[in-house]
């Protein structure tokens, strides 16, 4: 199942694991990304709480989480070479995993079609 | 995410918004007008294709102005631009170009300006200025403000003003007008371009060499496309032209400038030349002597951090012990470096290169250094 938060942030979620990303449309517009941060494995996220941070040449943006649960998992990759996150913002661009608290809250995020509502 | 930039909304354009919309340019308002931060490329692309070739920026925003002596003589008009800057503007010879700062009565920079004396007959007792975008309303008005009625400030509403920079600038620019190459770092000339008359200056503020080129607004669009005809040129936006500007350690106005910052304090004193620190005659002088002489509480110094994390305007900057001693104004990515970079103001007695400083980047201390500017040397042909 794929979801998407107003804030462009994708999840892919199988089960109670949410895989957490940029969207392409957020990657597009920041341009080249010099920086990621990301939070650690093991960190309790709240929905909406900093998870970690992408920047561009120009400006640093947060990510938010998209919903409760536990960082299992981070792509290293990522932080280790930004330009993976600008070039393919959907694979091998993602940025953490996530066991979510309540799978079922993943129903009030957005489908696939609302995203891209909201950015048309 | 956030910070997503919104789209632009009640902007001024400059003539050559529909070229940038047909180059595929992201436009984004900046200074009231609706400017390309990039084109297809991104911005590192177009940093490193300027530092590498030759980078073309529309920068039409900018302020363009004359201001002209009813007597046509340059003393006239070269005593009242110096009852309001700080550089010898009386010893500029035709043709030269200098940087200066519009002051106000405490020292502090109301903004910072190229002066140039043309050298072609017909122009005696007139100044070119080249004013920022965001600032030459507030420029205009205080120039006029303070002028006596024998000289008058014209701004020259219908001229466009393009940058060309880079190590192949001058050769791209002599092929299509031979004057390019017989005019020195800070030195300007009319010229022609695509048969359209040009005012040229060998400068810019990429730290590579270069030219500003004004020109007719009705004319902008075809010495555009000839210059981007050539193979070594491409169009570079606005946030590449800051990214290069950062590493060059060149100042930009609401961040190492401001209304009270000095000239001093800001690393412009090489911008002051003897004849007027020794004459002392021009706004905020008491404070700015005293400065030359003493040196100033706060200084502009280049901030390298240690790891790979930018940090941006308005960063806290703490001593190793903790204690508050400044903060960031510039910072982002060096894409020539391939690191953070930063410019900032530290208390003097933390300025040194190689002092250890920290920064307070989301709520942790970053280990950072103090360093001389430029982070990537000037390549001016002096």
């Amino acid at each position: 199942m794929l979801k998407f938060t107003e804030d462009h942030e994708w999840l892919k979620i199988d089960g109670d694991i949410a895989t957490v990303g940029i969207t392409a449309h957020a990657a597009k517009l920041l341009g080249d990304l010099v920086f990621v941060e990301l939070p650690k494995v093991g960190a309790k996220l709240k929905k909406g709480a900093p998870s970690g941070v992408v920047e561009s040449v120009k400006t640093a943006s947060d990510v938010y989480a998209p919903l409760d649960g536990e960082v299992i998992e981070i792509n290293q990759s990522a932080a280790d070479d930004p330009a993976v996150v600008s070039a393919d913002p959907t694979t091998a661009g993602w940025l953490y995993k996530l066991r979510l608290a309540n799978a079922a809250d993943a129903e009030s995020l957005l489908d696939e079609a609302a995203y891209a509502k909201l950015t048309a | 995410m956030t910070e997503i930039d919104a789209p632009p909304s009640q902007s001024k354009r400059t003539p050559l918004h529909a070229e940038h919309v047909r180059l595929g340019a992201r436009m984004v308002a900046f200074a009231g007008y609706e400017m390309p931060v990039q084109y297809a490329g991104g911005i590192i692309e177009e940093h490193l294709w300027t530092r590498a070739h030759a980078g073309l920026f529309d920068i039409s925003h900018m302020g363009q102005a004359i201001l002209r002596a009813d007597d046509g003589k340059h003393d006239t008009a070269a005593r009242a631009l110096e009852a309001l800057v700080p550089a010898d503007i009386v010893g500029l010879a035709p043709g030269q170009q200098r940087y200066t700062q519009l002051l106000n009565a405490s020292g502090g920079v109301i903004d910072d300006l190229m002066v140039t004396r043309p050298a072609e007959p017909g122009t005696d007792g007139t100044l070119r200025l080249v004013l920022n975008a965001s600032r030459k309303d507030v420029d205009c008005a205080h120039i006029v403000s303070h002028l006596l009625p024998s000289v008058t400030l014209a701004p020259l509403t219908d001229a466009a003003l393009l940058a060309l920079q880079g190590p192949k600038a001058a050769t791209v620019l002599s092929a299509l007008w031979p004057g390019a190459a017989n005019l020195a770092f800070m030195q300007a000339g009319q010229g022609t371009i695509a048969g359209s008359p040009c005012y040229v200056s060998r400068s810019g503020y990429t730290g590579e060499d270069g030219y500003e080129i004004s020109v007719a607004a009705a004319d902008i669009t075809k010495v555009w496309q000839t210059l981007l005809d050539a193979p070594a040129v491409r169009p570079i936006g606005l946030g590449a032209r800051d990214s290069l500007r950062l590493e060059a350690g060149l100042c930009l106005y609401g961040h190492e400038l401001d209304e009270t910052i000095s000239p001093i304090e800001a690393g412009l004193a090489w911008s002051i030349q003897k004849r007027r620190r020794q004459s002392a005659d021009f706004p905020g002088a008491d404070r700015i002597t005293r400065e030359l002489n003493e040196r100033p509480a706060r200084l502009r110094v280049g901030i390298l951090p240690a790891g790979k994390a930018p940090a941006r305007d308005g960063t806290e900057v703490r001593a190793t012990d903790g204690t508050p001693i400044g903060h960031i104004t510039s910072g982002g990515y060096s894409p020539s470096l391939k690191r953070p970079v930063a410019i900032g103001f530290v208390h003097a007695a933390h300025a040194a290169p190689g002092s250890a400083v920290r920064l307070v980047v989301r709520g942790s201390e970053l280990d950072a250094e103090i360093v001389r500017l430029p982070f990537v040397p000037h390549a001016y042909r002096r």
